[in-house]
This record gives structure tokens, C-alpha cells and sequence, in this order.
């Protein structure tokens, strides 16, 4: 496929992709909206251009991992699996009942799920046990490690950092979610974490900066961490929370919110209106 | 010739196991040379990967080799391994059941110049809160061979407790063993004293102190805390006019607790618990007075055998 075809495939996924999460979330019952809308792109050239990963295959020893650190946006990771086939899509309509088998937070109990992850700071542990253990195998997959900008104040997650470069594990691609919004407010008022970049650099990772919904940019910089040789890459993804519906994009309000019959149409409208505009 | 210590004895079968499965690798948190995983990291050095003094990320990082198909083995002080990295032991390990097994080394007081920070007291009550979670407590260096021996196949997640010391031999090296196993290693009829760690040595000093006074009194060896085996417990509870537990844990979620749980709905004889009264340790100069000043000794199991007995003549 040619590269401006691949991106727009891939930029009408993320729009799909946006779409399920706003029907998994539906109408007047809270669900984690803003972080699973920064995620699309991203999900998207992972799972359906970048990641060896065969949905008829769950358990080949040699797929490469998807770590959702930052657990509570797992609904994204739910529409990809959905759209590939992993997941049937009756469980859409079942997210977080007790009937469906879509858990709040990621869980072995979903196909396709590859850690427990959810409370925070402990997926990049995971993928560094994941990649020592794909070393010792001479396996030649890849491990992506997704976190969240407030998640970094996690101290777990940069003892993870140490670990990771301690041990030269650049078969991992950490991507941060940089949307800049935490639970209770942005990141600079709740706890800022100046130089990510460099502190980063300083733990003895290489790193890379890129906009979050540009396709071509993630494709590249995902190239270029996969290249690189004796250090693992984060990639921060600069992104908007609740990217792509209106009245949710850059508000706290809708890391976890409930919305109205209302703005359930209109947010399936814009998104479904983005997603025709790539043709 | 099995050594008397148990964290050699420790050392000796996570080599052993190693040499039988490639899957099986070491974690340590700079403790090594405490828990004895160096003994692992000279012979396997490719499989040994020191992590720091870092315990969260050494627990989840364990989650990961789980997940990617290894055996894991995490250490640290008990103090540490069950209660830094408790968040990342429920949801990186537990809910997903992986075989990890988490080594609580110089457990109890057995770590008894370092004080409260460093004696774990409370492990065994977290780790049996956990669901998923098997917790295991061995009474000497063979019974600790004889669980490592299990830990290859066993599903999901344990969590072994092991004393820093040299222990006694209590445990019949050629009896068959199996995780959730209570052995009987004395027999009688008047008492039962259930035991786990260093406190199976004292219960059977006791029981000896109490056939010279007349009393006769069974010991059993509780190995595994949990999935405590109830009917095994109720079975030997059943026939005797005294029941005490004994642990070097605190008094709270350990031994005491999984006996009169497992005993709950049964008629049974009064019980009572030798163990450590809901409080922290202590330094002390020497491992033997540090038991007595918590009244871990053969004399106060022996005791509360006696006040039991003495209640019901009355």
C-alpha cells in the first residue's frame, strides 16, 4: 500500500475507532471518554499497521505486546479489538455489566488483553519483564508500553525507566500520552512534571517528540524507535483529550463522565463527520 | 546432608529447580546474598536479574516474565516483598493468577537487630487476604526442599515465608508432600497444637514438657496457610479438650485466625493463640531472647494448653 494510502486507512480507523468508544459508553453512565479519544491514532497504527499481532493467534509467543499502563482508557483498545475480530462485537453494548466480559480496566478475562493494568504506574514494570523474558527467547518482538502524562507521577513507572535502560531493552517503545488534562484538572495545575523529554533522556532513554493525531508522524517515529539499537525509545505523543468531540475535547470534566442524549448524538455526528472527511 | 539453615536450604532448591525448568528465573532487590538467590545467580547468571532496591517494579517486572511464559522467583525480606509492593501483588500477579512465587526471606522476628522495619510480622495476614494467593510457611530447611519442589507446577501465585536462622529438623525427611498438606508429627489425645515455622520446633518442646505432666498432646504442622486444608484441621481438632495455635506472626490474619476460620461451624474445643499481640518487633541482641520478650517459647504454648485444660475441669 502506498504511504498516503496507508495513512488515510488508518486515520478512518482511529474515526471508527473514536466512534465505539462513544457507543461502549452510551448514554447517562460515566465512561473514560477524553483518554480513550487521544489514544485513536495511536491505537490504530499499532494495531493495524505497526504490531505483529494476529487476531486468529492470541497466544504466538512471538506477537508483539500492547501494555495499556494507563488502564482506565481501555475502551480504545476494546475498538480495536472489536474491529479485528478478537472481540465479538455484541460485547460493545456490554461494557462494565456484569453479562459482558469488557471489565472497567484491562483484565485476562477479555481476549486479546495481554496484563492487569489499571492502577497506575506498573505497565512499563510489566513490558520490562515481558521484553527480558523475549530476550532470553531470542525473540525479536516488540513491547508498547502506553502511559499517561498524569501517571508519571507514579514513582513506579520511572523506577521501570531505570530498569528498562539498566538493561538496555530497546525492543520496548514507551508512547506517553501527552494530553496535558488528569483527572481533577490539566497536568500543570494538579502536579506538573517539568522536562519529560529530558528526564527521560537523563534515565537513558531515547526520545522522541510527535503530534498524537498525526498518522505519518506516528508511523515514522515508530519506525525510528524500532531502529534503534542498546536503548529503549518513548515516544511523547502530544494529543487532545477527548480529541474529536467538541464539547469534551480539553476538559477534565470528561476524563470520566456521563453524557446526555444530546451530546451522545452530537459526538457520534462530529466523529462520524471527521471520519468522511478522510476519503 | 541438608543444611540446618533455612535460607541455604532456600538457595540449594531455587538452583535445583533451575537446573529442572529453563522457565524458572530469579528477581532480587539487593538482598542476595539475605535471601540467598546468589546461589542461583552463580549458576545461572543469564537467568538471575538484580533489580535494584526497587520492589514495586521487581513484582510487576516478575508479572511480565510470568506473562511471557517464565516461573519467576521475587526476594526481598518478607517485611518488603509482601508489604512495599502489596498494590502491585494484587493487580500485576493476583487478579491475573500467574505463577509467580514471591520470597518473604528473614520473615518473622527472625531478622532480630534490625527492629520493627525490618521484621515482618504481618505477611502471612496480607498475603492470605489476597485471592489466588497459596501462602506457605515451612517449618525447616526440609520441609522448605519439599514445598520448592512443588512450586514448579503449582498454579498461580505463593507466597513462602522463610526464617533467617538454622531450625531444628522437625519435618520426617521420607514422608510424601504436598502444598496444603497438614502432617501430624506427634501424636495425642488431650491437646492439639497446630504449629507453622519456627513455632513447630517449640510446639513439640511443649508437647514433650506436657507428657511428663500427663497431658497428652498431638502437633501438627500447618505448612501451607492457605488453601488451608479445613478438614485435615478439623479432623485432628476433633477428640481433645484444648486447640492452640502457634506462629511467629502476629496474632491477627495468621495461623490462629486460618484454624478458627477453617473451624467455624463445627463444635470444637476452646482455642487459643500463641503469637505476637498485635504489635511491631523489636531489636535484641540475640534471636532467642527477642522470641521470649514476644512469648514465642515452648513454655507458653505449653501454658496456654494448661489454661484451657484447667477452665474445663472447673
Amino acid at each position: 500500500m502506498l504511504e498516503p494510502d496507508k495513512i488515510r486507512k488508518i486515520e478512518r480507523i482511529a474515526w471508527d475507532l473514536r466512534a465505539d468508544v462513544v457507543k461502549m459508553i452510551g448514554v447517562g453512565k460515566a465512561g473514560h471518554l477524553g483518554g480513550s479519544c487521544s489514544l485513536a491514532e495511536i491505537v490504530a497504527a499499532l494495531y493495524f499497521e505497526k504490531m505483529h499481532f494476529d487476531p486468529k493467534a492470541l497466544g504466538d509467543p512471538n506477537r508483539d505486546r500492547f501494555i495499556l499502563s494507563k488502564g482506565h482508557s481501555v475502551l480504545i483498545q476494546y475498538a480495536a479489538l472489536i474491529e479485528l475480530g478478537v472481540i465479538p462485537r455484541e460485547e460493545l453494548g456490554k461494557v462494565k455489566t456484569l453479562a459482558g466480559k469488557l471489565q472497567g480496566h484491562p483484565d485476562m478475562m477479555t481476549p486479546g488483553m495481554e496484563a492487569v493494568t489499571g492502577s497506575l504506574g506498573q505497565g512499563l514494570s510489566i513490558g520490562v519483564g515481558m521484553a527480558l523474558a523475549l530476550r532470553l527467547a531470542k525473540s525479536s518482538s516488540r513491547v508498547y508500553v502506553i502511559m499517561g502524562d498524569g501517571e508519571l507521577a507514579e514513582g513506579q513507572l520511572w523506577e521501570a525507566a531505570m530498569a528498562a535502560s539498566r538493561y538496555g531493552l530497546d525492543s520496548i517503545t514507551g508512547i506517553l500520552d501527552r494530553n496535558q488534562i488528569q483527572a481533577t484538572g490539566p497536568t500543570k495545575e494538579i502536579f506538573e512534571i517539568p522536562d519529560i523529554p529530558e528526564k527521560w533522556r537523563a534515565f537513558g532513554w531515547n526520545v522522541l517528540s510527535v503530534n498524537g493525531h498525526d498518522v505519518g508522524a506516528i508511523l515514522k517515529a515508530l519506525d525510528e524507535a524500532a531502529a534503534k539499537k542498546g536503548a529503549p525509545t518513548l515516544i511523547v505523543a502530544e494529543t487532545i483529550k477527548g480529541k474529536g468531540v467538541s464539547f469534551a475535547e480539553n476538559l477534565a470534566a470528561f476524563h470520566n463522565a456521563a453524557m446526555t442524549q444530546e451530546q451522545y448524538d452530537k459526538a457520534l455526528a462530529e466523529i462520524e463527520a471527521a471520519g468522511r472527511k478522510v476519503q | 546432608m541438608t543444611s540446618p539453615n533455612l535460607r541455604s536450604a532456600y538457595g540449594a532448591s531455587l538452583v535445583r529447580l533451575g537446573k529442572k525448568d529453563s522457565r524458572v528465573v530469579a528477581l532480587e532487590a539487593d538482598l542476595g546474598k539475605s535471601t540467598q538467590s546468589v546461589m542461583f545467580q552463580a549458576e545461572f547468571p543469564d537467568r538471575y536479574f538484580q533489580m535494584g532496591i526497587a520492589e514495586q517494579n521487581m513484582a510487576s517486572t516478575a508479572a511480565g516474565f510470568a506473562l511471557a511464559g517464565m516461573i519467576p522467583f521475587i526476594h526481598s525480606f518478607a517485611v518488603f516483598t509482601a508489604g512495599r509492593d502489596y498494590d502491585q501483588l494484587r493487580n500485576s500477579i493476583c487478579i491475573p493468577n500467574l505463577p509467580v512465587r514471591i520470597c518473604g526471606s528473614s520473615a518473622g522476628l527472625s531478622d532480630f537487630g534490625d527492629g520493627k522495619t525490618h521484621q515482618g510480622v504481618e505477611d502471612a495476614a496480607l498475603m492470605r487476604a489476597l485471592p489466588n494467593m497459596t501462602v506457605l510457611c515451612p517449618a525447616d530447611s526440609i520441609e522448605v526442599e519439599k514445598m520448592m519442589d512443588c512450586l514448579l507446577d503449582w498454579k498461580g501465585p505463593v507466597y513462602i515465608r522463610i526464617n533467617r536462622n538454622d531450625l531444628p529438623f522437625v519435618y520426617p525427611p521420607e514422608e510424601p508432600y504436598h502444598i496444603g498438606k497438614v502432617t501430624m508429627l506427634r501424636e495425642g489425645n488431650n491437646a492439639a497444637i497446630f504449629a507453622s515455622g519456627i513455632m513447630v520446633s517449640k510446639a513439640l518442646e511443649a508437647a514433650t514438657t506436657l507428657e511428663s505432666e500427663g497431658i497428652s498432646a498431638r502437633v501438627l504442622d500447618v505448612g501451607t496457610l492457605k488453601p488451608l486444608d479445613r478438614d485435615t484441621v478439623i479432623r485432628y481438632s476433633s477428640g481433645v479438650e484444648a486447640i492452640v495455635t502457634a506462629e511467629e506472626h502476629s496474632v491477627i490474619g495468621g495461623l490462629g485466625s486460618a484454624v478458627v476460620e477453617a473451624l467455624r461451624c463445627v463444635a470444637h474445643a476452646p482455642v487459643e493463640f500463641v503469637g505476637i499481640a498485635d504489635s511491631f518487633g523489636l531489636s535484641a541482641e540475640n534471636y532467642g531472647d527477642l522470641l521470649a520478650h514476644f512469648g514465642l517459647t515452648s513454655e507458653a504454648i505449653s501454658k496456654a494448653v494448661k489454661t484451657i485444660l484447667r477452665g474445663r475441669k472447673k
